[in-house]
């Protein structure tokens, strides 16, 4: 693994080759290894590892960026006059910030002696009301995962399938990775972790199952429990029934959840509120969702993961994005903090400030919250209490190749996948044939009835959050598919 | 590379793979944006690494590494072996490859300018130019632009003896206006939704474009959806413009015809297909009109999926997909060809870059133009009432792809062979074969583009491919319109 040290040298050795007023370098990389199956049978299994560094280069304003993943001098020179060759070409742009210090960036906040306070209160950090240092997500067991022990855990699966007469397929991953990003004003800022997921898909003949669930540590992760739960819902779905389109109650499980309102999120940045292609744009301080649905960005949540820093080096703050419904603060990188204030929206958008949300620079998007966390009600139902209590609805295990209609009342589209049920009475019944959905986030959020306690989870077209189970009314099934 | 490889192979071999194959790559990409007059991106990167496959006691195993010193390639053929060898624990039988013939070959994208040798004020002055002429329309909120250029040079080895160097060189270029107003954002993208439009080929193809030339054109169409009525519901007659039909292609002949998705090697991620081997030659998939092949080669234009050889060997091919209407051929690599009895792989078999396994992807999937002289012009002047769908905007298909949903940015409304009114927010959907068979005219070569569709996903770990798609337009009967806004 590339350590510190290493880094620290290659940084330095690209400050000596460099003449930009200001140089920046981000380094990431690290081993990861996946098992595939499908069929029963592993049928693809791979090994990587590859470091690389990203260098960024400043002359007065003017700012471009070079990537190699060689260290070696003549490679470090090249990426270093690629990025100043790119850099130099440009008009400087009066809204770039020079790189931060480890003071402006809140590199105490980093060193695990308290997150940084609540965004709008100035770019440096102070101690938040509730310490809390970024538990660890670095397990050595996870780093030391072996493709032995990846396919005994593989084999136990597809054991469950031939039980059952089911096709087992799905994956079971490892890795550790590092992240670091070094400047010329003396910051510095490391951050390793490791990272192992299951995903599996049970087959029957005319019905599925799947489950899916990582942890930075594989000692979190039960294959056979998920590959049972998949297995159970193949069986249980299959001989689907069809019924019509339309609006329904539905019980989304944290997946099908996550994956929806994974399209909010890219929306909750201040630089998309200033270019106009947010959905919150003129919405922002309104109840927009319902009084029940509460989320923070929170990267220190003991179920969340990745690194305790941004694309600059900035300290990520705890943010509390939607309270009772309303949408409260945005995100920030530095920049686009300084842009705020001075722009038309300053006093309607929240409290503005830098909150360590900033994609690496030069980029489009400018920041998003990555570590979303919902807040848990005050009387969560667990599934099968949601279940219980419904008298007409569909239990919904996931929902599938999820796009969006309308950017602005957030019409998305998709379908139900792998395990899709109808609940009469407060109980399943019956496994149905798969439907297409047409439904605005906004309303979805607005319609949610009852609330699991929020789980660390994964899905398929969003990155990992912490999420609940929803109940959710008035669910727009538009269309029914042939299976 | 030689030398490199020949200690992999040999490392492989002697551990005890029956077959071991080695890809050296080298890549060089550039990517240039600006957002409402300002640098969006600007960067330049350079990656080099290698992988081993191999077959090891009838299973695969996969290792890739950006470290080439010779310890680091001796370990890594190892680590291959011994991840096959875990493969071997759990299969139901061994991996069989049809035969193919080593090949010995040198070839290079062809193209009149390597993209890398522009200047990077030249590129930057292109897209300040767009950008300036985007934001001078009223109502403009916010313009992105966008060039990118890659170099990808590869050394392709194996333990038959092939010996393949390959260098593919890829441009793309294109822009989007935004118009936020009231509660609605509108987009146009010229020339296609997706970053533009992209081709294997030099920089020759960014005049080809005409991207300054459309403009104001494309800002003032944004603006004006606001004022367009909204798409109808019900059901139609519907024309495709040719970037929106090269996507339905993607989606729903594509993906579908992927032999190891058929076989169910994709089912926990993006699933399977429904068309199942008992289909083959007896789907009626299309009308008679339809007409697709999966064409690699360096004749069918320099689309995103031509090459000379895929990335086990084999070299490229025409393999007819749907032929009038009937369904003919799946896309193929040499283990799923002998899992069909095939005597030969379709040569589909690509990889994203030197850190990933080569899976079946999409090469060039083209339906071909009608015969007889069509302009899209009198299509639509053929039509008594319907709707004209142009540059996508969302797209959602089920996992064994049948029912698809696609709303574009724009469409038009045709009523007694005349455009009438611009529509707003249009959406259609349908049953993927159903869809084809209603499918009664198609325009002819003079209407026909190979559109490039840079980041088609697939595969754990994800890795995202360049696939090409030709089409001209095309008419359809009878299909549903407006599914996405229904009940919402």
């Amino acid at each position: 693994m590339l350590t510190r040290d290493q880094a620290a040298d290659i940084f330095s050795r690209i400050r000596k080759y460099a003449t930009a007023d200001e140089v920046e370098c981000l380094f990431y990389g690290g081993h990861s290894a996946l098992t595939r199956f499908a069929n029963n049978t592993i049928h693809q299994n791979v090994a990587e590892e590859n470091y690389g560094v990203s260098v960024r280069t400043v002359f007065g304003g003017r700012t471009a960026r070079a990537t190699t993943n060689k260290f070696d001098d003549d490679s470090l020179k090249n990426v270093v006059g690629a990025s100043e060759s790119l850099a130099k070409v440009q008009e400087p742009d009066a809204d770039l910030l020079p790189v931060p210090d480890p003071g402006e960036a809140g590199q105490d906040a980093i060193a695990g002696r308290g997150l940084a306070a609540h965004a709008g209160e100035g770019a440096r950090a102070t101690p938040a009301h509730s310490a809390q240092s970024l538990p660890s997500r670095h397990f050595d067991e996870t780093a030391r995962l072996t493709p032995a022990q990846r396919a005994d855990a593989v084999g136990k699966i597809v054991s469950i399938a031939q039980k059952q007469k089911l096709t087992a397929a799905g994956i079971f991953s490892s890795s550790e990775s590092v992240e670091g990003i070094f400047n010329s004003r003396g910051l510095s800022a490391w951050h390793t972790q490791t990272s192992a997921e299951i995903s599996i898909t049970m087959l029957a003949a005319d019905s599925s199952g799947w489950q899916k669930a990582n942890s930075p540590n594989v000692a979190n992760l039960n294959a056979e429990a998920l590959a049972q739960i998949a297995a159970e819902k193949a069986v249980k779905s299959a001989g689907p029934r069809e019924i019509a389109p339309g609006k329904y109650t539905v019980i989304l499980e944290p997946a099908a959840v996550l994956d929806t309102v994974g399209f909010a999120f890219f929306d909750f940045g201040g630089l998309a509120i200033l270019d106009q292609r947010s959905f919150l744009n003129n919405r922002i301080g309104t109840k927009l969702f319902g009084q029940n649905i509460s989320i923070w960005d929170d990267v220190s949540h003991p179920l969340q993961s990745g690194s305790p820093f941004d694309g600059e080096g900035v300290a990520r703050q705890r943010v509390h994005l939607v309270e009772g419904g309303v949408v409260k603060q945005l995100v920030y990188a530095r920049a686009t903090a300084e842009k705020m204030k001075k722009s038309e929206y300053a006093g309607k958008v929240g409290p503005i400030g830098p909150t360590g949300h900033g994609f690496p620079i030069p980029n489009e998007m400018g920041e998003a919250p990555m570590n979303i966390v919902f807040e848990s009600v005050r009387d969560p139902k667990t599934i099968e209490q949601m279940i219980a209590g419904t008298e007409r609805g569909i239990l919904v295990t996931r929902l599938w190749y999820i796009r969006e209609v309308d950017p602005y009342e957030k019409i998305l589209t998709g379908m139900t996948r792998d395990g899709t049920f109808l609940i009469e009475n407060g109980k399943v019944v019956c496994g149905l044939r798969n439907f297409r959905f047409n439904q605005s986030l906004i309303d979805m959020l607005s319609n949610v009835e009852e609330m699991s306690p929020p789980v660390r989870t994964s899905g398929e077209e969003s990155f990992d959050m912490v999420v609940p189970a929803m109940k959710v009314k008035d669910f727009n099934f538009t269309e029914v598919t042939k299976f | 590379m030689k030398d490199l490889a020949s200690s992999a192979l040999d490392t492989a071999t002697q551990q005890g793979a029956s077959y071991a194959d080695v890809r050296v790559i080298d890549e060089r990409s550039r990517a240039l944006a600006t957002k409402n007059g300002k640098i969006g991106n600007a960067s330049d990167a350079r990656s080099q690494g290698f992988n081993v496959r191999v077959l090891v006691n009838g299973a695969w195993g996969f290792a890739s590494s950006a470290d080439m010193g010779p310890k680091a390639i001796e370990a890594t053929a190892g680590r291959a072996v011994e991840i096959a060898k875990a493969s071997a624990k759990v299969k139901q039988s061994d991996v069989q490859l049809v035969p193919e013939k080593p090949a010995t070959a040198d070839w290079t994208t062809p193209h009149q300018i390597d993209p890398f040798t522009i200047s990077i004020e030249q590129n930057l002055a292109l897209l300040q130019k767009i950008d300036a002429d985007l934001r001078s329309v009223r109502g403009v909120t916010l313009a992105e632009t966008n060039l990118n250029f890659r170099r990808e040079e590869q050394w392709f080895y194996s333990s038959e003896g092939a010996d393949i160097h390959q260098t593919k060189y890829t441009t793309g270029a294109g822009y989007v206006a935004y118009a936020f107003a009231g509660s609605e954002i509108q987009k146009r993208s010229y020339p296609n939704s997706f970053g533009g439009q992209w081709q294997n080929k030099g920089y020759e193809l960014i005049d080809e474009l005409k991207l300054v030339e459309n403009a104001r054109r494309i800002g003032e169409e944004a603006v004006a959806l606001h004022s367009a009525d909204q798409c109808p519901q019900g059901v139609f007659d519907i024309i495709l413009e040719s970037s929106q039909l090269g996507l339905q292609i993607h989606e729903s002949v594509g993906h579908p015809i992927e032999l190891d998705r058929v076989l169910g090697m994709e089912a926990n991620f993006a699933g399977t297909s429904f068309l199942t081997l008992d289909k083959l030659r007896t789907l009626k998939y299309g009308s008679d009109l339809v007409n697709v092949v999966a064409d690699a080669r360096q004749e069918h234009g320099p689309g995103l999926g031509t090459f000379a050889f895929d990335d086990e060997g084999v070299p490229a091919q025409c393999t007819p997909i749907i032929s009038s209407g009937l369904f003919t051929g799946y896309l193929s690599s040499r283990e799923t060809a002998a899992l069909i009895g095939l005597q030969r792989s379709g040569g589909t078999l690509r990889a994203e870059n030197w850190n990933r396994l080569p899976i079946i992807r999409m090469t060039n999937i083209s339906i071909l133009p009608g015969e007889k002289p069509l302009t899209l012009e009198q299509l639509i002047a053929s039509t008594d009432h319907g709707i004209l769908f142009q540059t996508n905007r969302s797209w959602s298909i089920d996992d064994k792809r049948y029912n698809f949903q696609f709303g574009t940015e724009i469409g038009w409304e045709i009523k007694n062979g005349k455009r009438i009114r611009m529509l707003k927010n249009p959406s259609y959907s349908g049953i993927t074969t159903e869809f084809w068979n209603s499918m009664d005219a198609i325009c002819s070569r003079d209407e026909w583009t190979l559109w490039g569709t840079p980041n088609c996903g697939k595969g754990q770990p994800q890795q995202v491919m360049g696939t090409g798609h030709g089409a001209s337009p095309a008419r359809f009967r009878k299909v549903k319109v407006g599914s996405a806004y229904k009940g919402t």
